[in-house]
């Protein structure tokens, strides 16, 4: 097995964060996203060009194809400062999980043809994977392809597709026969419904496709896809989990500064035991989530690793998380309920997070049997 | 590492051939090349080099067959007596101490908490008394670690009760085969007696003994305890090891299928990885000169997984958990190795108290890490002797 390979973040490593945190500070302030996340789309389309250029949505796509051919690591620290900002919009779904699925099954013509217009900010995609509520093992997909005149015609409907409503092309998994195939539809040749969530700052659609026609070119790689796929959504998930840890970091500092003002009993709640303790164990949680989840994305080359280190990050960043947030709205008490602070829109993307590309049971189930546990 | 190091490596490995050298004997030798402590100064088993230079030394002493075990066999001493004696103690006290200490031809042992004074260490009531050039002792000191082998035992005793109470205290070594020093086993939940019960009655110690100023024993005592966190917390050690593999080898042998106590297994098991994933990372950003909050959290987490890991182990072994299978011994414990399941479950017990009890190390990263305010505390003011107690 192999060992860990560096925590200290790299030069390029720092100088993303820093642009990073000045950009989502300066046109996506906490003020900006309650604004956004109460709006239609739920997200500013215009942010997303300002996205691109600065090179966000093609940093992981080769630079052959209009990227900058970084890594998962690189990549990361956007989303961890995405999480602490609780930034809206389709990165995880378009520049994350779409890109990440053209990457590793399309062709080469087929990465040629889609990651440009993806690198550029001209073209969102998203996965459209699950059909039922815990689909996460892609065991049970109903959805179909089957040949039609050269191409495919395709039937099913996709649930929880992130941000769909913005997708200009889905990428739809259906079962061809025993196999799994992975096809790049446009949208608008299917039905997008946005549906009402609990976490508005990513937004979730059903995909109705009835009898969809698809060119033959369009059918991503080579069947079967379920393995290409399985690590797409590995790598997925230790995304997912560093933006989680960015998101229980902040719910830190914010009980933090509030233990340390917020006065009863004529002192400071965090003097109390019964809070600086619970604060000190969020401090532990948030430490140990951010150590997996920084192992987990510094070795996607190494596929053996990688089936332990993303669901032992998944699972561990994703408990934390959701506790941590539980915990925030504790330490704040009645102002830590009410919709003007800040603290339910972090419980709400915990939450959510936790359930996107598998429970932590789910998680744990493909740790052990990456373990052979 | 240099070549002067490199040098020297091979000179003690040619001269003093491991196989056929006695411990004692080599670990003089690799002392008088100053490859003991080699941060220490020179002639005092050290060469004024980095610290971190010593685990490379260590790893070079192991290839090339020799023993490290000394660092396990007199830990309080060579751990944290030697800390002590470098950064408080005079030229001739570390000349007398160091080197039988590093060879441990004279063991160490540490005698800091009483019946009454655990994690308000600064509180204790042992009192020592000037006597012209000789101090005389009286009190009682428990959970003495080794105090039954030790030669010399690093002593804090009262020296002025109307001080406050961290002012009011002095550091101390103490022979402990001078009369007065009486050493009782401390019987614990496991059955065994790995502590002990210290009692002084009118014991005599010179002056030449104490470490640092009258009345500067607290501060010589953070210098320990803070080498004791390290000791518990620190160590980086191979992924599934240690008590997460005696959970996998008996979940294993019960050829369970439960998928309840699977998921807790691999929970506790990405428990363990994610705390030492997290000491890995602390020893890389101390090593880059960035340490961060990570590094504080590792006593709190070890404590709590593994007691958790020692109690889910008895869950998988069901009935059989309920037995004993090596009986209450009532004796000193044997050897480290091959202890059953149940008195991991007892031992672990201890984890969360010794060497700062979870609530204290919280304490510590809630008010030293995060900022948070402390307690109002009663006893700040106050002479010692005034505080109350019971």
């Amino acid at each position: 097995m192999a060992e860990t390979v560096g925590f200290t973040p790299t030069e390029e490593m720092t100088l993303i964060r820093s642009t990073a945190r000045q950009f989502l500070g300066d046109r996506l302030s906490i003020g900006v996203v309650r604004e956004q996340m109460m709006s239609g789309e739920g997200f500013d389309r215009s942010l997303w060009k300002e996205m691109a250029e600065l090179g966000w949505t093609g940093l992981m796509i080769p630079e052959e194809h209009g990227g900058a051919g970084y890594g998962l690591a690189e990549l990361s620290v956007i989303l961890d400062e995405m999480g602490r900002n609780l930034t809206p919009g389709p990165f995880l779904a378009s520049a994350v999980l779409a890109t990440m699925a053209v990457m590793e099954i399309g062709s080469d013509e087929q990465r040629a043809e889609l990651l440009p217009a993806l690198a550029s900010g001209d073209r969102l995609a998203s996965l459209a994977l699950y059909e039922g509520p815990r689909d996460w093992g892609l065991d049970g997909i109903a959805t179909t392809a089957r040949p039609s005149g050269g191409g495919w015609v395709i039937e099913g409907v996709k649930r929880h597709v992130l941000d769909g409503h913005m997708a200009d092309t889905l990428l739809v998994l259906a079962r061809v026969g025993d196999d799994l195939g992975l096809f790049a539809v446009d949208s608008d040749a299917v039905e997008v419904e946005q549906v009402p969530v609990l976490d508005l700052t990513r937004r979730q659609a059903t995909v109705r496709l009835n009898g969809v026609h698809v060119p033959a070119e369009r059918a991503l790689g080579e069947r079967p896809v379920g393995q290409g796929l399985r690590r797409v959504l590995a790598m997925g998930s230790a995304a997912l989990a560093v933006e989680q840890v960015g998101g229980a970091q902040r719910c830190l500092e914010l009980s933090i500064e509030y233990a340390k003002t917020r006065y009863q009993f004529g002192r400071p709640i965090g003097s109390f035991q019964a809070v600086k303790h619970r604060c000190a164990e969020m401090l532990v949680r948030v430490e140990q989530a951010r150590s997996t989840t920084q192992h987990a994305v510094r070795v996607t080359d190494d596929p053996e690793e990688l089936a332990i280190a993303s669901p032992l990050a998944a699972s561990v960043a994703s408990e934390a998380y959701v506790w941590v947030a539980g915990e925030t709205i504790q330490v704040h008490g009645g102002i830590g309920f009410t919709w003007e602070h800040d603290a339910h829109l972090y419980l709400k993307r915990a939450k959510t997070s936790s359930l996107l590309l598998g429970d932590p049971r789910f998680q744990r189930d493909l740790l052990g049997r990456a373990l052979g546990l | 590492m240099s070549d002067h190091v490199e040098q020297l490596l091979d000179r003690l490995l040619e001269e003093h051939p491991p196989a056929t050298t006695p411990h004692e004997v080599f670990w003089g030798a690799q002392y008088d090349l100053g490859l003991a402590w080699v941060w220490h100064p020179d002639g005092f088993g050290g060469l004024g080099l980095p610290r971190r230079v010593q685990g490379l030394i260590d790893r070079r002493l192991l290839d090339g067959g020799a023993s490290v075990e000394n660092r396990h066999i007199n830990l309080l001493g060579i751990g944290m007596g030697a800390g002590v004696l470098a950064a408080h103690g005079s030229d001739a006290q570390r000349r007398r101490w160091l080197r039988p200490m590093f060879t441990t031809e004279e063991m160490w042992c540490q005698m800091f908490s009483e019946p009454g004074a655990g994690s308000d260490l600064a509180g204790l009531a042992t009192q020592a008394v000037r006597d012209g050039d000789e101090w005389v002792v009286n009190g009682q000191k428990v959970w003495t670690t080794l105090a039954h082998v030790a030669k010399w035992g690093m002593l804090v005793a009262r020296t002025d009760p109307d001080a406050v109470k961290h002012e009011g205290l002095t550091y101390f070594i103490v022979d402990m085969e001078s009369p007065g020093v009486d050493v009782r086993p401390l019987y614990q939940i496991t059955g065994e007696a790995e502590f002990n019960e210290v009692f002084f009655t009118d014991v005599r110690l010179p002056d030449s003994n104490r470490i640092d100023a009258v009345g500067a024993g607290w501060r010589v005592s953070l210098t320990t305890l803070m080498n004791e966190r390290v000791a518990i917390g620190g160590n980086a050690v191979p992924r599934g090891s240690g008590r997460i593999a005696q959970a996998i080898e008996v979940w294993g042998r019960s050829g369970l299928e439960d998928p309840v106590l699977r998921d807790e297994l691999l929970r506790l098991w990405a428990d363990v990885e994610a705390f030492r994933l997290t000491s890995i990372r602390a020893n890389e950003m101390t090593a880059a000169g960035t340490p961060g909050p990570e590094g504080s959290t590792g006593k709190w987490a070890w404590a709590t997984h593994n007691k958790a890991i020692a109690s889910f182990i008895l869950d998988v072994m069901g009935l059989e958990g309920t037995l004993y299978p090596d009986g209450y011994s009532m004796s000193r414990p044997p050897a480290f190795e091959g202890r059953s399941p149940q008195h991991g479950f007892l031992r672990t017990r201890a984890n969360s108290i010794e060497g700062g009890t979870s609530e204290i190390m919280l304490n510590i990263l809630g008010e030293r890490v995060l900022g948070l305010p402390g307690e109002p505390r009663v006893d700040k003011d106050l002479p010692w002797k005034e505080v109350p107690r019971g």
